[in-house]
């Protein structure tokens, strides 16, 4: 059995996987398990309900977007999925243990959630993502950097592996995290509005990418204000205003009650098909919360 | 030429600007190096902070041994780390804002500092050498504490080097790979402590955050690279210290206020340079 685990290792061990999996030691705890498992999830911030009684799956190499207006916790669903937040009550499982049992999580912030005047290259910044993975006390060996440029290169940023980070465009610095999640050899990827602030072809060239992480069998969730791209590349869609309001494929789950329902008065129907979303991105999304 | 030699080496026959030299180079090298961290963690209040809130920790020390200096490292030491390890944990669980709450501290231990030296009859010229420093009056016993506890500190912020960058940089990152988060802010904020406790009598108390903060920000204009900063603070506060005490012995200044002002020197050539080239 193969577990992503850090420096916390022992404690992976309570939660060890159904014997059927020892047998497959090099399929990265492949089970029948789903691989994030979210059952009634509640978070409340000084009174506000930010989400709640939230349940659902995913299954290996799917991916999905989250909608819903603003404050309908995306990000506060993102980061108790990551693990850096706790809900007030209910449970979040990832291949069967808990969310910081395990370190195959990518997480990638908001782009206005970084100091992009740190002074690390982007090279350096892949390579953080393997600071769990070397461990204490250890430097990066030349295998780590075979990792960090072949992680670059899948995101075709290897040119830029020296740069400065504040030289980067939106779209690159998207690319660059996404490539730290691949050097962490992160299998769920969760993503807080990656498409946010970019140009069409930026975005374009993103969900690209992200079509073709499902050939590495990397899940991905990604939180978004766009509906109609929502509905182009992901294979589910989650509706989220609090509650969970629909998940499912595309057609099910975008259709006028739906939308009605999470977005109220501010969607309209057009001709009984189209709808306008008249809130429309961005900046301060969520509750802000510091960890 | 023999006359800009006589200049650097006449004061270098005195023992103690000997110990002095070595003294602020080594105060120097640590201070840039935490201070770093310090800077892009934009801890530069809680350093100065710090600082301030050891004062009742030396003043007691200084009472207890009745004047004397040598233990004074101890419980500078001492206070500090408590210091730094209870604002940590005030400014996390404190409903009034971090920098409020740290406010509060630190001028009420400061001003406790004040009164209990205050109870000593030569008080004003004690307390002066503990918020302004003398390195001139450092003894050797003292530059091997320097060197002992400064070298731990860098052996420390070498090892972890990746955990702090880490954390520095994306504490979401640092914990959702599962790094011991709480574990090793607490170590950074002690190994603040313990720079703060090795560079007491270098620069005192009130000067302190200079040394942590000015060649760190420095070097930060001038470089694009962690590892690049770190190194080109850790220069520019040596060359600081070196270049402050000749001012200090030539023009007669305060040693402590002679390195911070040419590090600060130092910092506006930088800060000048940077908006030329900019343009």
């Amino acid at each position: 059995m193969i577990f992503c685990s850090g420096w916390q290792l022992p404690s992976t061990t309570e939660y060890a996987l159904p014997t059927e999996i020892n047998m497959y030691p090099n399929t990265h705890h492949q089970t029948n398990q789903p691989v994030l498992d979210v059952s009634h999830v509640t978070v409340r911030y000084n009174g506000h309900v930010a989400l709640e009684d939230i349940s659902f799956n995913l299954h290996e190499g799917e991916r999905i977007a989250i909608v819903g207006p603003n404050g309908a916790g995306k990000s506060t669903l993102i980061k108790v999925v990551a693990g850096v937040l706790q809900p007030q009550s209910g449970e979040v499982n990832i291949f069967g243990s808990r969310p910081h049992e395990h370190v195959c999580i990518g997480y990638i912030p908001q782009r206005s959630q970084v100091d992009w005047s740190f002074p690390v290259s982007v090279a350096d910044v892949v390579m953080m993502g393997r600071s769990a993975k070397l461990g204490p006390l250890n430097w990066p060996h030349k295998k780590d950097w075979e990792v960090v440029h072949h992680a670059l290169e899948t995101v075709e940023i290897s040119n830029l592996a020296a740069r400065q980070i504040s030289q980067l465009s939106g779209g690159q610095q998207q690319r660059m995290f996404i490539a730290r999640a691949l050097a962490q050899e992160a299998e769920l990827m969760l993503m807080d509005e990656p498409l946010t602030g970019l140009d069409t072809p930026s975005q374009e060239g993103l969900l690209n990418l992200l079509d073709r992480l499902k050939t590495e069998k990397v899940t991905v969730m990604v939180a978004t204000h766009d509906l109609d791209q929502a509905a182009s590349h992901f294979d589910r869609i989650m509706l989220l205003n609090h509650r969970l309001i629909a998940f499912g494929n595309p057609d099910e789950v975008l259709h006028t009650d739906n939308l009605l329902n999470a977005y109220g008065g501010r969607v309209k129907p057009v001709d009984g098909q189209t709808i306008l979303s008249m809130d429309d991105c961005c900046g301060e999304d969520e509750y802000d919360h510091v960890h | 030429m023999t006359m800009f030699i006589d200049l650097l080496s006449s004061p270098l026959q005195y023992e103690f600007m000997q110990r002095g030299m070595i003294a602020s180079v080594l105060v120097g090298i640590v201070c840039a190096i935490v201070g770093t961290y310090v800077v892009l963690r934009g801890m530069a209040f809680f350093g100065d902070a710090l600082a301030h809130t050891i004062l009742p920790g030396i003043a007691l020390g200084y009472l207890v041994s009745g004047g004397a200096r040598d233990t004074l490292f101890w419980w500078a030491l001492g206070t500090s780390i408590a210091a730094a390890l209870g604002i940590g944990a005030i400014s996390k669980n404190s409903q009034i804002k971090e920098d409020t709450a740290i406010g509060i501290i630190f001028a009420g231990m400061f001003a406790l500092g004040i009164a209990l030296i205050s109870t000593v009859r030569s008080y004003a010229v004690d307390l002066s050498h503990f918020l302004f420093g003398d390195v001139l009056s450092v003894s050797t016993r003292s530059l091997w504490l320097i060197l002992i506890f400064g070298g731990i500190v860098l052996l420390i912020v070498f090892a972890f080097y990746k955990e702090f960058t880490t954390l520095s940089f994306d504490p979401v990152l640092a914990t959702t790979l599962r790094l011991p988060v709480g574990l090793l802010n607490n170590l950074l904020l002690t190994l603040i402590a313990v720079t703060v406790a090795v560079s007491l009598q270098t620069v005192g108390v009130a000067l302190m955050v200079a040394m942590l903060v000015t060649p760190a920000a420095t070097a930060y204009l001038l470089t694009h690279r962690l590892s690049h900063m770190m190194i080109l603070a850790a220069g520019l506060a040596s060359l600081a210290g070196v270049v402050g005490l000749y001012l200090s012995f030539y023009l007669s200044i305060a040693s402590g206020a002679a390195i911070v002002l040419t590090a600060t020197l130092f910092f506006l050539i930088a800060f000048g340079w940077k908006q030329i080239t900019q343009k």
